[in-house]
């Protein structure tokens, strides 16, 4: 476990001293804490809850949201072009976890390739593409929410497609 | 769309469930991972008290968490006949990896064979035969019946010479210390087979002779020394995609300067500088990449070498070295010889060494201080110099591989903390066989196979269509002459064993060649086969192997194969009590008394009959031993057993005595003389593009499992050719278009993949993938020791179609992760 510990610290330490997420538009978005106590069945229903509002996204700015907790970080954003699986007016609004899906770091968006990077172990994701690995370590795409967005411009998610990374269940809590 | 597999939630591992140790099948590295397999009604539960793990999994884990599982690392297998879960982990207390799993190891559950869950359905699970004209499955004794007949009647009208073996003799899956001795005591041993090759090349030779000959054996260190060496040279590797875990959980931890502690406790009395790290490679990686990111710029040196003349830079960092009096000159007095001769032979300037490689007289000078200038106090600097294909596949590889360990013998950094001169390997390691009978140089298997010598061919994993060079000519020779059989048995009912025997020996004695291909998929070379053997796989049988610091583990056995498909082991112990038999009937007793000693029941008896026996510490070593040394195992030699441990071998050579009868490490003259072949010289002269090729991170080997993982083939469906952006505009190609690859050696194709990183004129295509065979265009030539150069190819480059919509669907953005 202590080599272990080290990894992760090497990870943070590096994570925190900057390089990685100083960058403008970056979506550095700490890993929760977690702290709940009680352990419940896991559900499977996804809630459809409200991540923010058309007018909240804007091209180049990642938004940071959480779904389908509070303890699972995840950002909204506008491409600025038409994607698949992009919602809004423009059909350009995605949203996908930050948390890397190869060992949990938070991901930050480089607004040049319009990537999801990761500091700890160099995977990169493309948000133009539903979140497909470009290069990396992890074993399944980046998770992407499945997106709405109702007729006040307010912007849900009600699902996301892949295991989000660091939880068996998807939905912790019923 | 991209492929998401829409899993939201996996089985939780019961507390109770059975947990077995699992070395990872794949790369060199040798990752440590566990096991666990219960019952498929058997539910495990978040609390603490109802899991495996022991943990609350009704939360959100930690990055780095050991206790979280993506559903690549999940499946449902059988184990005695009955559907199990299984769930294969990456093991946090393996000292290896630390709990890193790689995008290969990590996906070794969902690659297992699934009947429940339809994955690996290509998995061979009967023996198959030609019957009727096509591929029909038989049973065990029918086969090995067919099998031993034809090739009795080969050995008999042409003696051992007539039988031709391509064999592994790697560890690891398809490989391993049991397989390879099964083999070898089949063909080296009972009989004395000659004609044999390796997977990945056409002879059976080693791909690092020259280290061998000097008396220093090419895993020498220790994957710690990349954590205390003050250098690191990177030479013709590419380290984060094809040795991962290793990379990330032992160099980057010294680039980032977090082994300084370790650095102080272990070498104490001398300064440690932040580690700075040397590129030796043409093009630009990812790897190289991670570097920059961790340690900066400013102590990353990339040497982006003209293609195939490592061997100048070498000897120039060997002169230079030696005239500025930077070597260990203890050392060379006391464990090496012919050093002066070596100097004299293999001096090279930087002004001629920066005209060969194209690279700056400074930045030669500058990678020279960065290897052997004395650090403050006078301290010598340790230096780790890690080579792998670009060398190995690369241009006159003997002399170069000599050249380098020159350079590490004269700056001592051979059995030393933070030292070592290695290779960084492709598949584990799994060797012990009785020695090959054949010569040095072997025979040239594939020009043997093209003049027409030779009756049949048993090949034991091995995918010659996809992984040799001049592919596409082997390929119309290879088809041309098992076709030739194909018609014969055609010819007579398939229940006629003796006409067929018959039959199948005329078409021979006509030039036609039988196939005999053990594998767990059909292979490309298959296609040509006669009859397919079905093995079994690491984790379906107890299989032994070592890492690239000789870390010796068992696999254990968490399924059952696939249908009645057996270990290679006994595969082979069955094709010997079948030859003895057939040999008997054709009244040969002589050749018949040969196959004694094959009664095997299980992979352990192989164990026990050839790695006990056999291997170089082999004496301490049993099934139960390392079993209780778990995924850390132990390190190659074992020295002794004590207190329920096997002790072994940090690093070999560490007392100063080399591999010779001396004792002494030989310095090898090793001058440059351009590149080696006569062909290669011809084809850059006449083709504009360099066809570098080589691995990538998603794909292990030649894809064989690969091929059949949606993960994989959506992000990569035809294998790729990174190229210069304004090459590709000039050709009139857009990124994922399909293009051939052509110069005279054949053609092949591949999916043009835009990189601004690679330089005018020089491509990257991916090696030995199925759908587009980088070999076709590489030449027969090959070294004085029958060695391949696959890495000096030039070719050119035409568009054959638009991108289809599977690589329309791809991204074609940079690889490199950007702050």
């Amino acid at each position: 476990m202590k080599r272990c510990d080290k990894q992760i610290d090497a990870g943070r330490r590096w994570f925190l001293s900057g390089a990685g997420v100083a960058a403008a538009g970056a979506a550095a978005i700490a890993i929760s804490p977690g702290a709940r106590a009680d352990t419940p069945a896991p559900a499977t229903v996804y809630p459809a809850n409200r991540l923010g509002n058309l007018a909240d996204i804007k091209v180049g700015s990642p938004f940071q949201v959480n779904y389908p907790d509070a303890d699972s970080p995840g950002v909204l954003l506008k491409l600025g072009e038409k994607v698949a699986g992009g919602v809004g007016p423009d059909g350009d609004i995605v949203g996908f976890t930050t948390m890397c899906p190869h060992k949990g770091f938070p991901l930050s968006f480089n607004a040049e390739d319009k990537t999801l990077n990761c500091p700890g172990h160099y995977s990169v994701f493309d948000c133009e593409n539903g979140g497909q690995q470009v290069w990396g370590h992890a074993t399944q795409n980046l998770p992407q929410y499945a997106l709405s967005v109702d007729s006040k411009g307010d912007i849900y998610a009600n699902g996301v497609d892949e295991l989000i990374y660091g939880r068996l269940s998807n939905v912790l809590k019923g | 769309m991209t492929y998401k597999r829409n899993i939201n939630k996996l089985p939780i591992i019961p507390k109770g469930a059975k947990e077995h140790n699992v070395t990872c099948n794949f790369c060199i590295v040798g990752c440590g991972y566990k096991a666990y397999t219960w019952g498929l009604n058997e539910v495990g539960g978040t609390a603490p008290g109802q899991n495996a793990l022991g943990v609350n999994l009704g939360k959100q884990q930690e990055a780095m968490t050991s206790n979280w599982y993506s559903p690549s690392m999940y499946n449902i297998v059988k184990q005695n006949g009955e559907d199990v879960h299984v769930v294969i982990k990456p093991d946090a207390n393996c000292v290896v990896n630390s709990g890193l799993g790689s995008i290969r190891g990590a996906r070794m559950a969902e690659e297992l064979h699934s009947t429940a869950r339809f994955t690996q359905q290509q998995r061979l699970t009967e023996p198959m035969v030609w019957r009727y004209g096509q591929m029909q499955p038989t049973s065990w004794d029918d086969a090995l019946d067919l099998v031993a007949k034809v090739t009795a009647q080969v050995i008999a009208d042409q003696g051992e010479d007539g039988l031709f073996v391509s064999m592994f003799d790697h560890g690891g899956a398809g490989g391993g210390y049991e397989n390879t001795w099964g083999t070898g005591k089949l063909y080296f041993g009972a009989m004395k087979i000659k004609n044999c090759r390796i997977h990945n090349r056409p002879a059976y030779n080693s791909e690092v002779h020259a280290t061998r000959d000097m008396g220093v054996g090419e895993l020498n260190n220790c994957y710690e020394d990349a954590e205390l060496a003050d250098t690191l040279v990177a030479i013709g590797n590419n380290a984060l995609e094809t040795q991962t875990n290793y990379f990330l959980n032992h160099w980057i931890p010294n680039l980032r300067g977090m082994t300084g502690d370790k650095k102080k406790a272990e070498m104490p009395n001398e300064e440690h500088p932040p580690a700075r790290i040397v590129f030796v490679d043409p093009r630009r990686t990812v790897t190289i990449n991670a570097a920059e990111i961790e340690a900066g710029k400013d102590r990353v040196l990339h040497l982006a070498i003209n293609s195939g003349t490592d061997l100048a830079l070498f000897n120039a960092w060997f002169t230079y070295i030696h005239d500025k009096g930077w070597t260990d000159s203890a050392f060379i007095k006391a464990s090496t010889k012919d050093y002066d001769k070596a100097v004299t032979d293999n001096k090279m300037s930087l002004a001629e060494a920066a005209k060969i490689t194209g690279l700056s007289i400074a930045d030669i000078q500058k990678s020279a201080e960065w290897i052997a200038q004395p650090k403050k106090g006078g301290a010598r600097r340790r230096t780790m110099f890690a080579y792998e294909k670009g060398l190995i596949w690369g241009n006159d590889n003997y002399r170069t591989n000599a050249a380098i360990v020159n350079v590490a013998l004269a700056t001592g950094n051979v059995g030393r903390p933070g030292g070592g001169c290695v290779r960084m390997g492709g598949h584990q390691e799994g060797y012990v066989r009785p020695d090959y009978p054949g010569g040095k140089p072997a025979p040239y298997i594939d020009k043997l196979l093209f003049e027409g010598k030779g009756g049949v061919h048993h090949i034991w994993a091995c995918d010659h269509y996809k992984t040799t060079l001049n592919a596409d000519k082997f390929k119309e020779m290879y088809r041309h002459r098992t076709d030739m059989v194909k018609n014969a048995m055609g010819s007579v009912p398939y229940g006629d064993r003796d006409g067929m025997v018959k039959a199948i020996a005329a078409a021979i004695k006509n030039g036609g060649l039988f196939s005999v291909d053990v594998d767990i998929v059909p292979s490309k070379i298959g296609q040509a086969s006669h009859v397919w053997l079905p093995a079994a796989t690491a984790g379906e049988m107890n299989l032994t192997s070592m890492n690239g610091e000789r870390r010796l583990r068992l696999t254990e056995r968490y399924m059952d194969p696939p249908g009645s498909a057996m270990p290679d082991c006994l595969i082979a112990a069955r094709i010997a009590n079948h030859l003895e038999k057939a040999f008997k009937a054709l009244k040969m007793d002589k050749e018949a008394a040969k196959f004694k000693g094959f009664d095997w029941k299980t992979e352990e008896d192989a164990f026990m009959d050839g790695y006990h026996l056999n291997a170089g510490g082999g004496k301490f070593v049993t099934y139960d031993r390392l079993r209780a040394m778990g995924t850390n195992g132990v390190q190659e030699p074992a020295t002794g057993f004590a207190d329920g441990k096997l002790t072994g071998t940090k690093r070999l050579f560490a007392d100063g005595k080399f591999n010779s009868k001396d004792g002494k490490a030989t310095f090898f003259a090793s001058a440059w003389r351009g590149l080696e072949l006569a062909d290669k010289v011809a084809e850059k002269k006449k083709f504009p593009f360099l066809i570098n090729n080589g691995r990538v991170n998603q794909v292990w080997q030649s894809a064989y499992l690969d091929q059949q993982e949606t993960f994989v083939t959506d992000r990569i469906p035809y294998a790729f050719i990174q190229m210069n952006p304004a090459d590709m505009k000039g050709l009139g190609i857009s990124a994922g278009d399909l293009v051939e690859v052509y110069n005279e050696n054949g053609a092949t194709q591949a999916m043009a993949y835009p990189t601004p990183t690679a330089r005018p004129k020089q491509t990257f295509m991916l090696f030995g993938f199925p759908n587009g065979v980088a070999g076709n265009v590489v030449s027969a030539g090959v070294n004085e020791l029958v060695i391949p150069n696959y890495k000096q190819t030039w070719g050119n480059i035409r568009k054959i179609a638009a991108a289809p919509a599977n690589a329309r669907a791809t991204s074609f953005k940079s690889w490199e992760y950007k702050v």
